[in-house]
């Protein structure tokens, strides 16, 4: 009778799973999103520096001073200027940037795709390379391949991003020339291709102009290969960590037991069991390059999102930090909730 | 050998493409009519003229505005001279000056140049009330006002002042960003509601000069191309761009492997590099812009005129000029910079402990450490920190607040600093720019909120300098006026509780094959139109 009832009402209100889940996601999503507003907006407005006299400069007169306080609402109520600014943001108006004189919105839509170019082929690499070494690392265990590894790790978390930038930059681009200087492309080519995408490597093959790509993929390499190291290095090291424990699993050892080859025990049984591990850590180390890796960013000349945020903040240009960080926390957010998905793909306990 | 080939490959290619697409000339020729130089541009807030007070965009607007009157970037000694205005004559009560337009000028638009588009765009300065109007706003011009006092008749502008003025001071004040004349019926048809074209020209540009701006990306690069419709020796680089590059070491990388043509923010290492190195060169030239102490009198301490005296024996001049200032800052103890009306060479001060210590242990100092406050830049943080281990030796306890420039902005605008080390740069070329900051503060109680003045920031009466200050502003016999402006640093030098330290050099890391660049001196802004490559 009891299970009757229980059976009746939940039928009653059955819900799809799909619709919940994804009500739940977005739930949450703009929960996050919202908090994250509203700790920025309000840092923003107590930090001491101030933003009228970012706008004017320091000479200027109290009455301009005074003119320009109005018009940048800042004599309204806090909670009043936050409410207009959030109502703004969900019309994807993000204010005006000070710096820039331009819509905040078309700034972020030009300097974030330079930033998702160079993060996708630094993952690329990071990943590419990180994972098989991280394998590699694990399997050889303890021998020389695995020190020679361990050694390029630890070189890579030692060394500060900046010098390797500039030390790289001098050598493969003044001494060799093998590679393009700072900037995306040479400066002669500039504005020649139309902007589609934003992402120059994309314009410049839709375009078919193949030599004007050339010279874009000569300027990303050295960026990207960078940041690709960097990347790398941590992720080998999980890699590493999380095969090892598989190795030493129960499993492993019945399946070698069972006379499988070695490559069927690594590939086929423990780094299945890494599989959803991995994805994390990628997905997170795409999220950190995507927030834009200002350093990077400011050797090379890139005029990504990292270098947007950095420039803005030290001017005190509030509507341009705050929409940037929100960017930031999308990119954030969503690629963890991909890095979700991807486990209930992936893993059959997720699933049930 | 490998490398040429691809080099050349890449080249003919690119310029093939350049040809078929876009009508430019073959890349080659493109080279070298094509001038890039890597500097900081995040200062470039808004393009219009109107509403820019100095730094990256009035680079951008010397080269794309005319003016009333203007500098010659080849004689910038000679002063101002006509530009705009063929000629000028003043009236007998001295308040009115009328201009007579040139004929045949043309905007980009090809409209042409009328005296009614140089009363427009002085009247809307005046109006928008922005940054820069205070240059015009002293001759007694509000927007109320403005309409009866800037009046276009004919081929004639004629502008009248409430007072008699000298001449010089309000034909340099023409000269500055502000004087810019804008194409009036291009901005009106681009103007939103009462803004006078002002969201329009913050990002365009609707000058007579010999470059209008092609393209600009906010901290990224903003190119200029040659102003078809200017009137004048056609430029001979056709494109200048100027990119936006922070870093240094990578401004001299792009330098040495000829990727740009001039580096304008090298810090002193950098410049030294360059300085030995072949197929380029330093070019110096004195800037306006001097470096200062000054410190607050509401601190009893430091409002004691042993103090005052004491602090400008405690810094070593002749020694940071020479060891971290390299040749970056040259010692000037004087508020009027060199080579403006009025300069003196005087440099009285330098390092005296002995002396300090004396005038130090006649004055009554309080135990509270002083404060000195900066804003962030490795060649403040150096004076400061040099200070304040004199300022141990004898017996004056300091710490220092370094902060970001509006952070400190806003604690020097309200007076709650003790000892502030900045700098100032002067708004237009003349004598009075600097004098009327220093030296003048008609009002020193805190209601009056006279930010704008250097004298009030630091709650310094200026112990009766006013008067002189206005009647040097106001004096028509240039060699009077200059021994008025003698007269007046003297007294300050003696009394002010602010020491002039440095006068800026400013050093730009040029290629070889560049000639012709002119950074604009201490009076005005670089100007490329007389670049060649």
């Amino acid at each position: 009778m009891m299970s009757q009832t229980a059976t009746t009402w939940n039928t009653a209100l059955k819900v799809p799973r799909w619709v919940r889940r994804t009500v739940a996601l977005t739930g949450a999503f703009a929960f996050t999103i919202l908090g994250l507003m509203m700790v920025t907006f309000f840092i923003g407005r107590v930090m001491p520096v101030d933003p009228v006299l970012a706008v004017i400069g320091e000479q200027s007169s109290p009455e301009t001073y005074q003119k320009v306080y109005h018009d940048l609402g800042l004599d309204e109520p806090l909670v009043h200027q936050f409410l207009t600014y959030v109502w703004g943001a969900v019309r994807g108006d993000f204010g005006v940037s000070l710096l820039s004189g331009g819509e905040v919105a078309s700034d972020i839509a030009r300097v974030f795709p330079a930033t998702i170019e160079l993060a996708t082929l630094g993952i690329l690499v990071g990943a590419g390379v990180g994972i098989p070494c991280g394998v590699l690392a694990a399997v050889r265990h303890g021998t020389w391949v695995d020190g020679i590894l361990r050694l390029i790790i630890t070189i890579g978390h030692s060394i500060p991003i900046f010098w390797l930038g500039l030390v790289g930059l001098s050598f493969f681009y003044g001494k060799l020339g093998w590679v393009g200087g700072p900037g995306r492309i040479d400066f002669i080519y500039d504005g020649l291709v139309p902007s589609v995408t934003g992402m120059i490597l994309i314009d410049t093959a839709l375009a078919g102009e193949w030599s004007i790509f050339a010279n874009a993929l000569s300027h990303i390499l050295l960026p990207a290969g960078i940041l690709g190291y960097y990347s790398m290095t941590y992720i080998t090291r999980m890699t590493r960590a999380f095969m090892l424990e598989q190795l030493s699993a129960e499993y492993v050892t019945t399946a070698r037991v069972k006379g499988l080859s070695e490559r069927t025990v690594i590939w086929r049984h423990a780094f299945r069991g890494i599989r959803v591990q991995l994805i994390t850590i990628t997905a997170l180390s795409y999220a950190g390059l995507l927030e834009g890796s200002v350093l990077t960013e400011i050797v090379f000349s890139w005029p990504g999102l990292g270098n947007y945020i950095t420039t803005a903040l030290l001017a005190a240009d509030m509507n341009a930090v705050l929409a940037g960080t929100i960017v930031v926390g999308v990119v954030f957010v969503g690629l963890n909730m991909l890095a979700e998905l991807a486990y209930t793909m992936l893993d059959p306990r997720a699933r049930s | 050998m490998v490398k040429m080939h691809r080099r050349s490959f890449l080249s003919s290619a690119a310029g093939s493409i350049v040809v078929a697409g876009f009508g430019l000339p073959a890349l080659a020729d493109a080279r070298n009519d094509f001038l890039v130089v890597g500097k900081r541009i995040d200062d470039m807030v808004t393009l219009d003229p109107g509403a820019s007070l100095e730094g990256s965009a009035s680079e951008v607007s010397r080269n794309v505005y005319r003016r009333l009157v203007n500098y010659d970037p080849h004689d910038l000694e000679a002063g101002y001279g006509p530009d705009v205005a063929e000629d000028w004559t003043v009236s007998e009560d001295g308040k009115s000056i009328t201009f007579r337009i040139r004929q045949g000028l043309r905007f980009e638009s090809g409209n042409p140049v009328r005296a009614e588009d140089a009363e427009f765009s002085l009247r809307r300065a005046i109006k928008m009330n922005g940054s820069p109007a205070f240059i015009l706003a002293q001759f007694g011009f509000t927007p109320e006002n403005v309409d009866d006092r800037i009046i276009a008749d004919g081929d004639t502008l004629t502008i009248t002042t409430d007072n008699s003025y000298a001449v010089s001071l309000v034909l340099n004040c023409l000269t500055a960003t502000v004087g810019s004349i804008v194409d009036k019926e291009t901005v009106l048809a681009h103007a939103d509601g009462d803004d006078f074209g002002n969201g329009w020209l913050a990002i365009n540009t609707a000058g007579s000069g010999p470059y209008k701006v092609l393209s600009w990306k906010a901290n990224e690069s903003i190119v200029m191309g040659v102003n078809e419709t200017y009137v004048g020796p056609r430029p001979q680089v056709s494109r200048i761009m100027i990119r936006h590059i922070v870093e240094s070491a990578t401004q001299r990388l792009l330098l040495q492997k000829g990727d740009i043509d001039i580096a304008r923010n090298l810090n002193p290492e950098d410049i030294k590099s360059v300085t030995n190195a072949e197929g380029m060169r330093v070019d110096s030239e004195q800037r306006g812009r001097l470096m200062y102490v000054a410190l607050n009198q509401k601190n009893p301490t430091l409002a004691n005129p042993k103090i005052r005296e004491a602090v400008k024996y405690l810094i070593d001049y002749e020694g940071m000029q020479n060891s971290f200032l390299q040749g970056a800052w040259a010692v000037h103890q004087n508020i009027v910079p060199a080579t403006y009306l009025g300069a003196v060479k005087e440099n009285p001060f330098h390092l005296d402990l002995d002396r300090a210590k004396r005038l130090i242990s006649e004055a009554d100092v309080s135990d509270r450490p002083l404060q000195i406050g900066l804003r962030s830049g490795q060649e403040y943080l150096d004076i400061a920190q040099a200070l304040q281990n004199r300022m141990a030796e004898v017996g004056l306890q300091a710490e220092i607040l370094v902060g970001a420039s509006s952070q400190i902005a806003s604690l020097y605008r309200s007076r709650k600093h003790d000892i502030y080390i900045g700098s100032w740069g002067p708004d237009y070329p003349d004598p009075q720019t600097n004098v009327g900051t220093f030296a003048y503060n008609p009002d020193n109680s805190e209601e009056a909120n006279a930010v704008g003045l250097i004298a009030w920031r630091n709650a310094w009466d200026t112990d009766g300098l006013n008067e002189q200050v206005v009647a040097a502003a106001q004096e028509n016999d240039l060699k009077k006026r200059e021994q008025m402006y003698h007269d007046i640093q003297a007294r300050f030098r003696e009394t002010a509780p602010i020491a002039v330290l440095f006068q800026q050099t400013e050093q730009a890391a040029v290629r070889d094959h560049v000639h012709g660049f002119s950074l604009g001196g201490a009076v005005t802004h670089p100007a490329y139109w007389n670049v060649t490559k």
